[in-house]
């Protein structure tokens, strides 16, 4: 295993940085609470993986991105999208199923993407974007552009097959792509004890003669120095690395588990009240802005209400969006 | 002058060489297909031609082969890539077909998903059940997909150059058998375009619905049949998703008698499509049954006759075409 060790300057990161990462991790957490009420009155066709808990992954990896980077996602990616800047009002209708939703509501919560900011989207089948992350690196590298591919996936997808075949060719051609594991220690009902042979998912990288780096997941700056570094050595042409950030998922597997009577039988209560108390990412870094004379309460409670409004506008959006026209059924399947 | 005379697998290595000069965003990839030029020779010549950055030889990794193949499409990429058979499709049925197939919708129609996939199909040459299995019906099961096999260098060449073209994932299935086959190919530039039947022979008392290696003994079938005095039309459509049914409709029609053959096994193959297409559009002009010729419900054995057996030939085409005269 290799701790990430920290280099260079953390305060790289400007104030105006730092504030606005913190009030993207709020804006993914209210979206997300907000879904979960919907789920509740039934609203959302099928269903769809909340984050909660995890905001610090994606606001602090995709802080990390440039402009031009692209990013895949998996079955839980609203917070890479929202994190990414793609517009909450699309990202809504879409889960609701709507017309102006980005897949025209025929995608849902698994299939979100956002094309004009280089957001492939997330992925129904777990491990699904692996692949396909290496081979966007694959494609600027022969483009011979300074762009690079940040490519999320679980610890419950680093066991499939493709991990393995993905990230051996990645790295033999050595294109620009960072894989970042979300490590939030359960794949569905599986602990990570159940799930990996070794529970130290950042040690494969020595298989593929790549840097393996274990990161805090409730540190957003952590997680951010750690995939900037990894980025960095992309686009030097150093290929892949593999990021492993240790978090955990607040909620159930899913909205529609989490309903299910005994959906959440497989851990134990207490561990999700120790995280909520002590781990939560949002209060953490809430706390490190206030040592930092960044945030005060005030503040904290202004970023929060201005959170809700621009999801009360979503909803508004969404709610007031039509229903997909028949004849869509028919659209996208050929060019 | 004569016609200049090709082997199949040398229109496909023309094929891809032509489309990669022409276009700078293709590229080819795939096991032993660089150094050596593919198991079967098919792509000989294009390293040399391109270099290793646009003709890569992969390590064995199905689901990376097809999956960065996607990847690079979505950041604007052609590729060209190759499973080395058939019967190992089935190990990258994810990236085919969750992935690469609904990609473009799932992206709200942005991208243009303009893969390729070759393969080499079906069996003849002794390789045994995982080396000759042909699962065309597969892929055209699968919304997204083109499907695509040729039965000549002719068309071999001139579809892969329209594949190549295609803005949408294509599944090209090379007949292993055909590889060494030589036919006519024009030097000069052609495409021959996606979803258009052709008929390989004319005739009035039945048509015969035949692609892939099973074509050209189709042909021979014909021509006994002729001998015999039986005007047999034989269709190949080439392109089997989308399917140019109007093409072989309106050759039923005229002959009111229809066969359809392919190497396949014949439960739930390709052919069971293609006669439930042509009962739902011409069931009155139908004079009999449609016969259907397919391998039998059993795996591919690797002794001769026994291979023989199981892989349908020409007896079995007029056998069926007896059948209902
Ligand atoms: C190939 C595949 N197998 C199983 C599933 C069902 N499934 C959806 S999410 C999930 C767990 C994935 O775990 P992990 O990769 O750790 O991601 P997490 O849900 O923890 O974010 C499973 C088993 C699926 N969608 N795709
Ligand atoms: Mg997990």
């Amino acid at each position: 295993m290799t701790n990430y060790e920290r280099k260079g300057n953390r305060m790289e990161l400007t104030k105006d940085t730092l504030l606005d990462m913190y009030r993207r991790m709020v804006r993914i957490r209210i979206f997300e609470e907000g879904l979960m009420k919907f789920d509740e009155q039934g609203l959302i066709p099928g269903t769809g993986h909340v984050s909660i808990g995890e905001e610090a992954v994606a606001v602090g990896a995709t802080t990390a991105m440039g402009n031009k980077d692209y990013l895949v996602s998996t079955h839980r990616g609203h917070g890479h999208l929202l994190a990414r800047g793609a517009k909450m009002p699309i990202i809504l209708a879409e889960v609701l199923g709507k017309a102006t939703g980005c897949t025209g509501g025929k995608g849902g919560s698994m299939h979100l993407s956002d094309f004009d900011r280089y957001i492939l989207g997330t992925n129904g089948i777990v491990g699904g974007g692996i692949n396909i992350a290496g081979g966007i690196g694959l494609a600027l590298q022969m483009q011979k552009t300074d762009q690079a591919c940040l490519c999320f996936f679980g610890d419950g997808a680093s066991n499939r097959g493709v991990f393995h075949e993905a990230l051996n060719l990645a790295s033999l051609w050595k294109v620009p792509t960072v894989y970042l594991c979300c490590n939030n220690q359960y794949a569905m009902t599986l602990p990570l004890c159940k799930n990996c042979a070794n529970q130290d998912i950042s040690a494969r990288a020595v298989a593929y003669d790549i840097p393996g780096y274990q990161v805090d997941g409730t540190d957003v700056i952590a997680v951010y120095e750690a995939v900037a570094a990894a980025l960095q050595r992309a686009r030097e042409g150093k290929g892949p690395s593999l990021v492993e950030v240790i978090s955990y998922r607040l909620r159930g597997h899913s909205m529609r588990m989490d309903r299910m009577p005994g959906g959440s039988s497989y851990r134990p209560e207490r561990e999700i009240e120790e995280w909520e108390e002590s781990k939560n990412p949002i209060k953490i870094f809430q706390q490190k802005l206030k040592e930092l004379g960044y945030m005060t309460d005030e503040s904290a409670t202004k970023i929060l209400s201005e959170c809700q409004k621009e999801f009360r506008e979503a909803v508004e959006f969404a709610q007031n969006s039509p229903e997909p026209k028949p004849e869509s059924i028919y659209e996208w399947i050929y060019a | 002058m004569a016609e200049r005379q090709i082997a199949f697998r040398e229109a496909i290595a023309e094929a891809i060489k032509e489309e990669m000069t022409r276009d700078e965003k293709t590229f080819a990839m795939g096991e032993d297909m660089a150094v050596i030029g593919g198991a079967f020779g098919a792509t000989k010549g294009l390293l040399e031609e391109f270099g290793e950055e646009r003709v890569m030889d992969t390590p064995i990794s199905e689901t990376a082969i097809v999956g960065f193949a996607l990847g690079a499409a979505i950041a604007g990429m052609r590729p060209i890539v190759e499973i080395m058979r058939c019967d190992w499709m089935t190990i990258c049925m994810d990236e085919i077909v969750n992935q690469t197939a609904k990609m473009r919708y799932f992206t709200g129609g942005r991208p243009q998903i303009a893969v390729v996939i070759r393969t080499a199909t079906e069996g003849g040459i002794g390789l045994g059940a995982q080396h000759s299995q042909s699962f065309e019906a597969w892929f055209t099961h699968v919304p997204g997909l083109k499907v695509v096999m040729p039965s000549t260098p002719y068309d071999a060449k001139g579809l892969l150059k329209a594949a190549i073209r295609d803005h949408n994932p294509v599944i090209f299935m090379e007949p292993q058998i055909l590889y060494g086959a030589s036919g006519p190919v024009p030097a000069e530039d052609y495409v021959v375009p996606l979803g258009k039947a052709d008929v390989k022979r004319e005739g009035k008392d039945i048509t015969i619905v035949a692609w892939g290696g099973i074509t050209p003994r189709v042909m021979n079938a014909a021509q006994t049949l002729a001998d015999e005095g039986i005007d047999a039309e034989v269709i190949d459509p080439r392109t089997l998703r989308p399917l140019d049914i109007e093409t072989i409709v309106a050759s039923v029609k005229k002959t009111s008698k229809a066969v359809i053959a392919h190497e396949a096994n014949k439960t739930s193959g390709f052919g069971a499509e293609v006669a439930a297409q042509i009962q739902e559009l011409a069931f009155d002009y139908l004079d009999a049954p449609i016969q259907r010729v397919g391998a039998p419900d059993v795996l591919v054995p690797i002794n001769r006759n026994l291979e023989r057996i199981v892989l349908p030939g020409p007896e079995r085409v007029i056998e069926a075409v007896k059948a209902i005269l």
